[in-house]
This record gives structure tokens, sequence and C-alpha cells, in this order.
């Protein structure tokens, strides 16, 4: 798996070798190994059950791996309780101490450390002031919003200076205007603080928007490891390719394959175009996937016959999904009756688009991928 | 309309009234008048047969005789002493169903605590009689092992009176404990012992604040239950018990002093409320949320 190791040479802040994890039968956590830079911004992505919560609980030792090494700041951590390490983690929902004011809260690990009265108090402060939340230190925990909450969290954690932060989809309860305000929230601290941050999510935009990294989870193993955009732009596997962002996925065979691109046959008898990942042979089953912003829209075949090489498609508009920026429309292909997304240009040249219009469309196969479909398992 | 509203709303007041009624007449009939008519008792004293006039002299007996006072200090202490046992053992039972059996578990320890009480509390008493005396199983076990020489009484000690106590009480402590154990969150144990702390700091920091209304409504329930137990000490302590309540007993059954006992009745009424109201201060606690817990 791909070093992340900062150009600097310091030991990365985290590093796991060949990491496992069963629960009986069922392997959670499947030969991990990575590594995480110095001051880096880290997210671990999967659905639920892919083990990235088990991953998470063995950097924070709570659960012990089966085999395997766990490194934090070049120390392995095999053996040391979660109390002695130097990471610190914001939980699911926040597990904030209700019984303590903020204050305390925030001095509750300075107090576990020795730190005397007075000094703890002055960190607690000037902790709670960098997050923006000066002179709530004697608030009760309930009287804060959602927000100040996952700040007064992070501060809790962060005035411990640990070497590892580590954030179990700590966005997930908050409803979704917040919850995009404070991934940039996240990202500006993170940014101010130079903490590493190792962030689990199984919401891709969170993932994509925070992070330096990262790493695509499924089934215990990573499926990919890389910066957002070649997650995006690049997936390694169909899983990365489905999971991260929009994307129209069809399932067929590869009826030609010249060089780099496959023609596909679908299974509901649509003839695409689309550039190849890893090895794909004549007549084998493959699946395909165009980004819904990789097509263009027009109202008449004739105005994208000047895109070269390029498949003019037909359908019928089935819905439009109105999303100001974001908007796209959903086209029933006329001959395979395949349900395709396709964005709508930002211009606003199709707002008055209507439900049962026909349209051409045509896609880059060389921003279509195309991968031999996945062995029985999947 | 406004008539017909004003109806409506009678008949819900009626409706709440025959409801409560059952209550109210059993609290006011069975409680509220024996304490008043109680009261009036311990402020009275027999001065010829048949002829009483108003006096503290039930009250002022009670200062004056040690044996009573020092019974009812005796008593107190015992029954703080008991609690107190009671809560420490109670406790790790409490977490174990709360915390660490899972499923069907929990609630089979849950069980295995109530099933003594499937019995009548003198059964049971006499069970630990039959365990305890001198011909008992205890002692000859003892014997057998040679820890001791011969059998020997292991009845009418303040040891065993406590034993006893404790073992009738645990039920009362265990269930509120493990209400308050179990809506701890588990997050906030894990998220204390990431931030550094050990076992004793999460139980001090975390768990006991936690649990303090359930602690309290235990400690209030089995406090109140020892002090006002006759049968237990009177059976495991024998003679030298010198329980309390064994003294209002025989000055209603035994010298046929209605009057004296009154009034020990009623000091014993205040003996508990000063010690609820003390342990609420001690603890922090306000009442209306310690019984939400009970």
């Amino acid at each position: 798996m791909a070093a992340l190791s900062s150009a600097t040479g310091a030991p990365p802040d985290l590093e796991a070798r060949a990491v496992i994890k069963r629960f009986g039968a069922h392997v959670a956590v499947d030969n991990l190994s990575f590594s995480v830079a110095r001051g880096s911004f880290f997210s671990i992505l999967g659905p639920s059950g892919c083990g990235k919560t088990t991953l998470l609980r063995m950097i924070a030792g709570f659960i012990a791996p089966d085999a395997g090494d766990i490194q934090i700041g070049g120390r392995s951590m095999a053996g040391v309780a979660p109390n002695r390490r130097p990471v610190n983690m914001v939980f699911q929902h926040l597990a904030l101490f209700p019984m303590m004011n903020v204050g305390e809260n925030v001095a509750f690990g300075l107090a576990r450390r020795g730190v005397a009265r007075a000094e703890r108090n002055r960190k607690a402060d000037a902790m709670l002031e960098r997050v923006g939340l000066g002179g709530a230190s004697g608030k009760r925990v309930d009287e804060l919003s959602g927000g100040q909450r996952q700040r007064v969290a992070i501060a809790r954690s962060l005035v411990l200076e640990p070497t590892l932060l580590l954030l179990d989809e700590p966005l997930g309860a908050l409803d979704l205007k917040l919850r995009e305000h404070m991934k940039i929230e996240l990202k500006q601290l993170q940014s101010a603080f130079g903490t590493t941050f190792v962030y689990i999510t199984h919401d891709q935009s969170e993932a994509l928007v925070l992070s330096d990294h990262v790493g695509v989870m499924n089934r215990g193993h990573f499926e990919q490891l890389g910066t957002p955009q070649e997650l995006y732009y690049a997936p390694a596997t169909p899983f990365v390719a489905a999971f991260v962002g929009a994307n129209n996925r069809m399932a067929g065979k590869a009826s030609a394959v010249n060089g780099e691109l496959v023609d596909v046959a679908t299974s509901a008898g649509w003839q695409i175009r689309a550039r190849r990942h890893g090895p794909v042979a004549t007549g084998a089953a493959v699946e395909a996937f165009v980004r819904p912003e990789a097509a263009t829209i027009a109202r008449t075949s004739a105005e994208l016959a000047a895109l070269p090489g390029q498949m003019v498609h037909e359908g019928d508009v089935e819905s439009l999904l109105f999303d100001g920026a974001n908007s796209a429309v959903l086209v029933r292909e006329l001959k395979s009756r395949f349900e395709f997304r396709i964005a709508l240009p930002q211009t606003g040249r199709y707002a008055d688009l209507k439900v049962g219009e026909r349209i051409s469309f045509s896609f880059d196969p060389e921003r279509a991928a195309c991968f031999a479909a996945p062995s029985a398992h999947a | 309309m406004l008539e017909a509203t004003a109806t409506a709303a009678w008949h819900r007041r009626l409706m709440l009234g025959l409801l409560l009624a059952p209550a109210l007449i059993w609290l006011f009939a069975l409680i509220v008048l024996p304490h008043l008519d109680l009261a009036l008792l311990s402020f009275r004293e027999s001065v010829a047969p048949r002829q009483y006039v108003p006096s503290l002299t039930q009250y002022r007996t009670f200062f004056v005789e040690p044996l009573y006072w020092h019974v009812f200090a005796r008593t107190a202490i015992l029954s703080a002493i008991a609690t107190a046992l009671t809560l420490l053992i109670a406790f790790p039972v409490a977490w174990t169903i709360a915390k660490l059996a899972r499923g069907r578990m929990g609630a089979l320890l849950f069980v295995v605590c109530l099933i003594p009480f499937w019995v009548s509390e003198t059964v049971r008493t006499l069970g630990w009689m039959i365990l305890l005396r001198e011909s008992g199983v205890l002692p000859a076990f003892l014997a057998h092992l040679g820890v001791t020489h011969g059998p020997i009484e292991l009845l009418y000690h303040d040891a065993t009176i406590l034993v006893g106590l404790v073992y009738t009480s645990l039920l009362f402590m265990v269930v509120p404990l493990v209400g308050s154990l179990e809506s701890l969150d588990n997050s906030l144990i894990e998220a204390a012992y990431d931030l550094g702390s050990g076992g004793f700091a999460i139980l001090r920091k975390i768990v006991i604040p936690h649990a303090a209304p359930g602690i309290t409504a235990g400690c209030i329930v089995v406090f109140m239950l020892t002090l006002g137990n006759y049968l237990t000490p009177t059976l495991l302590g024998g003679k030298n018990s010198l329980w309390f309540t064994e003294q209002i007993y025989s000055q209603f059954i035994t010298r046929f002093n209605w009057e004296q006992g009154a009034a020990f009745g009623f000091l014993l009424l205040a003996l508990s409320t000063a010690m609820v109201w003390f342990g609420l201060k001690l603890s922090g606690q306000r009442f209306s949320d310690v019984m939400r817990r009970t």
C-alpha cells in the first residue's frame, strides 16, 4: 500500500502493519497496512460494516488486533492501554460529560495528568478561545448547540496535544446545514492546529472535502488509498467508482477491446464505449461507469456531431432533479430503457427542459471507466 | 357550547377523582388517621386509671433513660453500616447486570437476585438460623475443617444481624442501581478512559456522579427498611439485639404502655426523616430526582 510519509523524513504519525482483527468467523479488518503523514487529514471511507470502526477502535486501543502492529509517532502500541496512548478520540455522539460544565469537560484530561487546577483552567480557557467558545467554560453542556458541542469535544481532545486525533463520524448526528458548516470548520481547525486527524465516515462528500488522503474501505481492506482527486477521477476498482461520487453504473460484456477503449454491450442491450481500467478481455463480463457531469446533453443530435469519437445516444427525459448548481436530469435511454443520470450545465440553458422531452446525449469514452466485473464474491 | 365544555371538564375531574379514590382512602384511613391518633397518644400521660393529661413525659423518658437512647443510637448506627455494606455488595452485582452481562444473562442474574424473595422473610431468616446456630451447618463445617476447636455459636452477634439485614436488603439496592447504571452511556466511560483516566478515576468522576440518584434512592430505601425491620434483628440477634423496633413492640405489647410506644414510634420516624434529609444534603441530590429512580 502507498506510503504517505512526508518529505521531511519524520516517522509517520500513524502506521499500521498487516493488522488483522477477527470476530468469530468474520474478518473485520483484513491484513491492513497503511501510514499517515504528520499533520495530514486522513479519512477512512466505507459503508457501514466495512470494519472502519473496528480499525479506529484498535488505533484508540479499545480493542487489540489479532495480528500485526500499530505504531503511533514511531512507537508500537502493542499492550498500551487507551489512557496511555498519545491519541484522543472524538466520539460519534461526542460523549461530553453531562455531569460537568464545559470548562471541566475540557480540563478533564489535564486533571487526570495531574496538572494543577489554576494551570488547567488557564489551558482549558485558552483552548475554548481557540475554537471560538471563549467565555463558555461555565456553561452546562446541554446549553450548547450541536455545533458548539462538537467544538467542545474537539477542544477536550486537542488540549492534551495528542499525536493523533481520531474522529468517529462526529458529523453524523447533525442536521444537513450544520453538517456542511462543520465540515469547513473541521478543516480549518485541523490546519490551524496542525494535528494529524484520522477521520472515519460513510459519507463520501465529507471524506472528499476534508481529507488530504482517503482510504476507501470495503470488507476489511482498502480498495484504494489516495487523494480525493485520485479516487474521483481514477478509481482503482468498481467499488470505489460506485461508492465515491455519483456514477451511472452499467453491467455488460466487452464486445470489442481496441487498445485502451472497450466497446461494452450492456445487459439491457445498449452499446457504449469506455476507457479500460486494468486488463479487460474481449467477451468478459465488465462494469462501466459514467459520471453524470461527463455526459453532454443536447436537444438535437446535430449539436453533438461536433464532438469527435463520441457515440450519440437518444433518450426521453424521465425526471428533472433541480438542485441549483447540482441539478441533474434522469434520461431513459431509447433502446435499452436504461435510466441514465446527466448533470445539467450551470448556465441554465436547459432550465426549461420538460419531462417526456426527447433529447440526445453523449459522453467522452476517455472519461467513462470500464472494469472487469469483480468475481463471484461481489 | 360553554355549558358543554364545563360539563366535559366536570366529567374529567369526576373521573380523576374516582380513579384516585382507592389510593386516597387508603392513604387517609390507614396512614394519616392512625398517625394522628398516635401523635395524640404520644403527647399524653396517664395520671390515674382512664385519666389522661397532655404531657411531654413520654419524650422526656426517652432522654432520661440511657437504655432507650442507647438502643436508638445503636439502631441508627447499625442501620447505616448495613446500608453501606449493602451498597458495597450491590454495586458490583448491579454493574455486572447492567454493563457486563449480555442479552438474557442480565435477566437471569436479576432473577437470581429475586429468587430469595419468593420465600417469606420469616422462612428466610429461619434458614439463616439453621445455618448459623451452634448445632447448625456452618459451625459444624468450621469445626470439621479445624478452623475452630468445636462448634461455636454464630447467632446472636451484631455481625449476624448485619449479615441478615444486608441479605434482606440487597435486592432493594440492586434494582435502582441497575436502572441508573444502565442509563450510563458506555461511550462516556470510553471517553474518560481515552482522556487518560484509570479505573478509579472513571468510577469517581463518571460512574458515581451519574449513578448518584440511584445510589441515594437505594440507600434511602434500604436504610428505612433496615431501621424499621423487626424480624431479622430479633431472630438473628436474640435478646442482645437491642433493636429500637423491639423497644416499641415491648411498650405496646408487653408493657401495654401505648403512650410510650407511640412516642418511640415518632422518634424513629423523626430519625429516618432526619437521616434521609442528611443523606440528600450530603450527596447533593434532590428528593424528586431520587424518587423518580425508585
